[in-house]
């Protein structure tokens, strides 16, 4: 049976990472399954979880009083949720829901954090890889912005 | 069609209705139709109103009708959405280099869809689906703004669920009652398997959209001239005559709308093009 550092050497976000720091980040995680519908966390909430989806699919709503909750992102297996965690002031910009039954590894993202402080060689080589992952969210937001394909109306 | 700065007309056999902006017009095809390629475009003629050049949405195998998906942003376009069963439209064309399907065959294709970008693609999988064994995967990827926006929505998911194509189709945002895929269309490229030497890719949407999916698509390592953008300029006489549709060196409506990126992408970046 697969360990969780069985696992997350699996997923592309932790992808190339030696086995020893598998086993060392690791320890900051559990599975956990969520149902549809099922809240993974509230938007301004403290920052404190790293999601790793494993299967299923994470929507990333954010509400407004105009116009109600809409969902600007969806995440799927092989993607994260939640880098917040390593960012001051490690909260949550976006609520996360899942949509269909998901999978996932659940990091402590304090226990990371302490992590990454103690060896700050594992520290960059995260924060390398949250930066990464947040210039591709950056990216695809921007084209979003600008509403390419029209006025935007729900 | 006979001459190609005079319009035919042709009976409107119906219009449907596509998204809240967007519609398509089912026109009969002239006397000594010839078919078209996908890609390639008509100059669509209303009475009083003018020209607009418009992309050609339907099947190329199919002799009896000539489709064309339009957005509804200008007088032209907004008379078109008037046709109806009763009416005619005045045709020329069809003009331009379409996209190089026979490139892609014996390997993967790709497909990137923004918006309306999606009606030159329609062609291109109708063909490359009439000759299915030809190609190893197909990959549709298609962003648009809404749920509500979403062009052919019942007619891709089928051909995903018959397992002739891998469509991933996303919008730009959408009501929590929605479960489909969220998110930036170029966002998704990188989700797919590329095999980089035996793959043809072709991007239609807005520019900087183009840009984007091209950028991507390189870092997956398709080397540039096998990845392939439709620019969209200012089509007047679509016979390479009068210059409105010029980019850098070339005539859109004739050496295009199709282009190797290898040969447009400088041109993508600079503003005054």
């Amino acid at each position: 049976m697969k360990d969780i550092a069985d696992e997350l050497s699996e997923h592309p976000f932790f992808e190339g990472l030696a086995p020893e720091t598998l086993s060392l980040i690791a320890g900051c995680g559990v599975n956990a399954v969520y149902k549809p519908e099922e809240l993974l966390a509230r938007e301004g909430s403290s920052a404190d979880e790293l999601f790793v989806i494993r299967k299923g699919r994470v929507a990333l709503l954010m509400h407004s009083t105009e116009r109600g909750a809409l969902q600007v992102d969806t995440r799927d297996a092989g993607d994260v949720v939640g880098l917040s965690f390593l960012v001051p002031p490690y909260r949550w910009p976006v609520e996360a829901r899942a949509v269909q039954t998901v999978h996932v590894i659940r990091m402590d993202g304090k226990c990371l954090r302490d992590k990454c402080n103690a060896d700050t060689a594992l520290g960059y080589e995260l924060m390398q890889r949250v930066a990464t992952a947040l210039m591709g969210h950056l990216n695809a937001r921007s084209i979003q912005l600008l509403d390419l394909y029209g006025q935007l109306e729900l | 069609m006979n001459d190609a700065l005079i319009p035919e007309l042709c009976n409107v056999n119906g219009r449907l209705e596509d998204t809240p902006d967007v519609f398509t017009l089912d026109l009969v095809p002239p006397p000594g139709y010839r078919g078209f390629a996908p890609g390639q475009f008509n100059m669509l003629y209303v009475p009083g109103a003018g020209e607009a050049a418009i992309s050609i949405s339907g099947d190329p195998e199919d002799s009896y009708r000539l489709v064309h998906t339009i957005r509804a942003v200008g007088d032209v376009t907004s008379q078109l959405r008037t046709r109806d069963g009763h009416s005619q439209v005045g045709v020329r064309g069809p003009f331009g280099k379409p996209w190089p399907i026979d490139a892609a065959r014996g390997g993967d294709l790709i497909i990137v869809a923004g918006g309306i970008g999606m009606a030159p693609m329609r062609p291109v999988l109708y063909a490359a689906l009439a000759d299915r064994a030809s190609y190893d995967n197909i990959y549709l990827l298609y962003g648009a703004r809404t749920p509500r926006d979403i062009l052919f929505q019942e007619q891709l998911m089928e051909w995903h669920r018959q397992g002739a194509i891998t469509a991933i189709i996303t919008v730009d945002a959408a009501r929590p009652s929605w479960k489909g895929d969220v998110g930036a269309v170029t966002g998704f490229i990188g989700r797919i398997p590329v095999n980089p030497r035996n793959t043809v890719a072709m991007i239609c949407g807005p520019e900087i959209m183009m840009r984007y999916a091209a950028s991507e698509l390189l870092v997956k390592g398709i080397p540039m001239d096998r990845i392939h953008v439709s620019m969209e300029r200012n089509m007047k006489c679509a016979t390479a005559f009068c210059g409105h549709c010029q980019l850098g060196p070339y005539f859109v409506c004739r050496d295009g709308p199709v282009f190797r990126y290898s040969d447009v992408a400088a041109m993508m970046e600079v503003k005054q093009f």
